[in-house]
């Protein structure tokens, strides 16, 4: 009677402090299987194969919403991280190169991910041309990733010349923000 | 359709009932503007109010409006200083209006050497318009002209006579009966609107509801090109005015700038279907003829020669983008501007002998004209702001463009010698890449 009732006790404080984890997993992310994971290592000494099971589940419950967790952080990253260019080039630098290289990672670890390369201008050229040279920025970009492995059905380009700025600003900061590669998942 | 009723109409109503006795002189008897460099002296000319035919036959507001608005259509050609009634001499309601009841010594004093009389009658719906240009140091007639149509139609009416006008003056057919399209993002996105050459009437003309620009005309007026992303990334869609139907081009990447030949239903555009930007020659139904250019790096923004014999375009083969012109049968190549590091948008004047562009320097924007040999560049802006995307009247008098010297983009309008600078209209939001028609107006 005894036991039971300690069990018993014992899963009403789990079970709601599994919830309250998986609901604030936001902030929580890298402290959950911490948390969550000390009531389960206590565990065993006193319990029956049901109880290990339930708390095996709750493991690997917490894993994979920490996966997810990596998972959507690792797809913001990519999507929101852009590749920079210098004024009317389209030529890559070492910067620009290493993120293309995380890029690549990603891409390989997602493997049914595809994804549009957009180009982008900074608003001081004149319109035509900045479409072509936004194309050329995008084609870079997907070169540098194709040449990485990735494959080239996978990445579709298209350019805004300089009709989408990202920054409005008249500044030669707001002009080296816009003249960018952007990765939007598909 | 609107296109069509309103030439309907026109042709159906405005019959001209005839000249108002021959000329005095010939067209080659005197020259009245040195189109060598027409702009350096305005010919001064009065345009009294009109008056009306017969007692009662036309209200004040009627007569003022007419001849106010055939004032400023003269004075937005350049050539002209439209000299101030107050200074005139006599009451131009008494009714003076023919050759024989004139008394030009009263016009030549005050300093005009043209004048130009109107008589208008109203009855029920129908106005009838005569219009007279005398040359007053030699007291003669230069052409008269009487209309008859309905009042609604009197803009058409002063439209039709200044034509005469520059016509007689000048041997040409000015820009009375063309129209300019540009874009403007007033609806939040850009779309393409079109005007009348003095940014009379202007009508929205794409609803596309995504990025819409890069208009072009053909010859006869008929078809509009322009680029749309519409349906992903940007392709050339050709319109037919007549009936609204569209055609959009396929091919795959992206479409840039298109720019029809003259007198034939074909363009080129700037293609990356190969990987790199280049410049094709397209039916106007979007069929494949054959590649234009061939250089690694961008070639885009080509215009063509009123001949249809060359091309000129922009190439960044020689490291910076600059003007290059193209022969079409020999495909020989040369390059035009050499000052300079980032020279763009060139658009061929239609008398065939300049260039204009815009050229960037400390990161501004400014334009210029160059002779299609590459000698002489002239600059035409200064320290305004951004001044671009220069696009020639049909008559070659006056350059179209847009510039931010208001901190909003707009389109304005001066003359070749980079005179008479002014704002052609404003709409909410900005304006820009104005793209002024062939005359096209019947």
């Amino acid at each position: 009677m005894r036991k039971n009732s300690w069990l018993v006790i014992m899963l009403v404080l789990i079970i709601p402090a599994m919830l309250f984890t998986v609901s604030c997993a936001k902030k929580a992310v890298e402290t959950a299987p911490a948390e969550t994971a000390q009531p389960v290592v206590t565990q065993p000494a006193t319990d029956t194969a049901a109880d290990q099971a339930a708390a095996e589940r709750a493991r690997l419950e917490q894993e994979r919403i920490a996966a997810e967790q990596a998972k959507r952080q690792a797809a913001m990253v990519f999507s929101e991280e852009d590749v920079y260019f210098e004024f009317d080039s389209s030529a890559l630098r070492p910067d620009a190169q290493d993120t293309l290289v995380q890029k690549a990672a990603y891409l390989r670890a997602n493997p049914n991910v595809s994804v549009t390369v957009e180009g982008h201008c900074d608003e001081r050229g004149t319109e035509a041309y900045n479409m072509a040279l936004g194309e050329r920025r995008a084609q870079s970009a997907k070169d540098f990733l194709v040449n990485l492995g990735i494959a080239s059905n996978r990445l579709s380009i298209i350019s805004y010349g300089e009709e989408r700025p990202i920054d409005p600003g008249q500044n030669e900061a707001a002009w080296a923000k816009n003249r960018r590669a952007h990765f939007a998942i598909d | 359709m609107r296109h069509n009723n309103r030439l309907y109409n026109f042709i159906r109503v405005l019959i001209l009932v005839g000249c108002l006795s021959t000329p005095g002189v010939g067209l080659g008897d005197v020259q009245y503007i040195d189109l060598t460099n027409p702009f350096l002296r305005k010919i001064p000319m009065a345009v009294p109010v009109f008056s009306p035919v017969s007692p009662g036959g036309a209200n004040g507001a009627l007569t003022t409006g007419l001849s106010d608005s055939l004032s400023r259509m003269l004075e937005f050609t350049g050539y002209f200083k439209i000299l101030d009634r107050g200074s005139f001499l006599h009451d131009p309601k008494s009714g003076n209006i023919t050759q024989n009841s004139i008394n030009f010594q009263n016009w030549t004093t005050v300093g005009a050497e043209l004048l130009i009389t109107g008589g208008a009658n109203v009855r029920a719906d129908e106005l009838v318009l005569e219009l007279r240009l005398f040359d007053t140091f030699k007291a003669s007639l230069v052409v008269g002209k009487r209309y008859r149509g309905r009042v609604q139609d009197q803009r058409d009416m002063i439209r039709r006579f200044c034509a005469e006008v520059i016509q007689a003056l000048t041997g040409n057919q000015g820009v009375f009966d063309s129209k300019i399209a540009f874009v403007s993002n007033g609806t939040g996105q850009k779309e393409i609107y079109v005007c009348e050459f003095d940014g009379h009437d202007v009508r929205q003309v794409t609803n596309k509801r995504s990025i819409t620009s890069f208009p072009a005309w053909s010859s006869d007026g008929r078809y509009l090109a322009f680029t749309s992303f519409e349906k992903g990334p940007a392709k050339i869609y050709v319109r037919d005015l007549k009936s609204g139907l569209e055609t959009i081009f396929n091919f795959s990447g992206g479409q840039i700038a298109p720019a029809w030949v003259p007198h034939r239903f074909e363009l080129t555009a700037t293609l990356s279907r190969e990987g790199d930007q280049e410049i094709y020659l397209l039916t106007g139904g979007g069929k494949m003829i054959k590649r234009v250019t061939n250089s690694p790096g961008i070639d885009v923004d080509a215009t063509w020669s009123p001949d249809g014999r060359m091309i000129a375009f922009v190439s960044k083969r020689a490291g910076t983008p600059q003007i290059y012109v193209q022969e079409m049968g020999s495909n020989r190549i040369r390059r035009l501007t050499f000052e300079g590091r980032y020279n763009t948008q060139p658009s061929w004047s239609p008398k065939g002998d300049k260039i204009a562009y815009s050229s960037m320097a400390e990161g501004q924007l400014n334009i210029h004209v160059i002779d299609i040999e590459g000698n002489h560049p002239i600059r035409l802006t200064y320290n305004q702001g951004d001044n671009e995307a220069p696009s020639w009247s049909p008559d070659g008098s006056l350059i179209a463009f847009k510039s931010t010297r208001e901190g909003v983009a707009r389109i304005y309008t001066m003359t070749a010698y980079g005179t008479d600078q002014r704002r052609l209209l404003v709409l909410s939001g900005e304006q820009s890449q104005p793209r002024w028609s062939p005359n096209i107006l019947p």
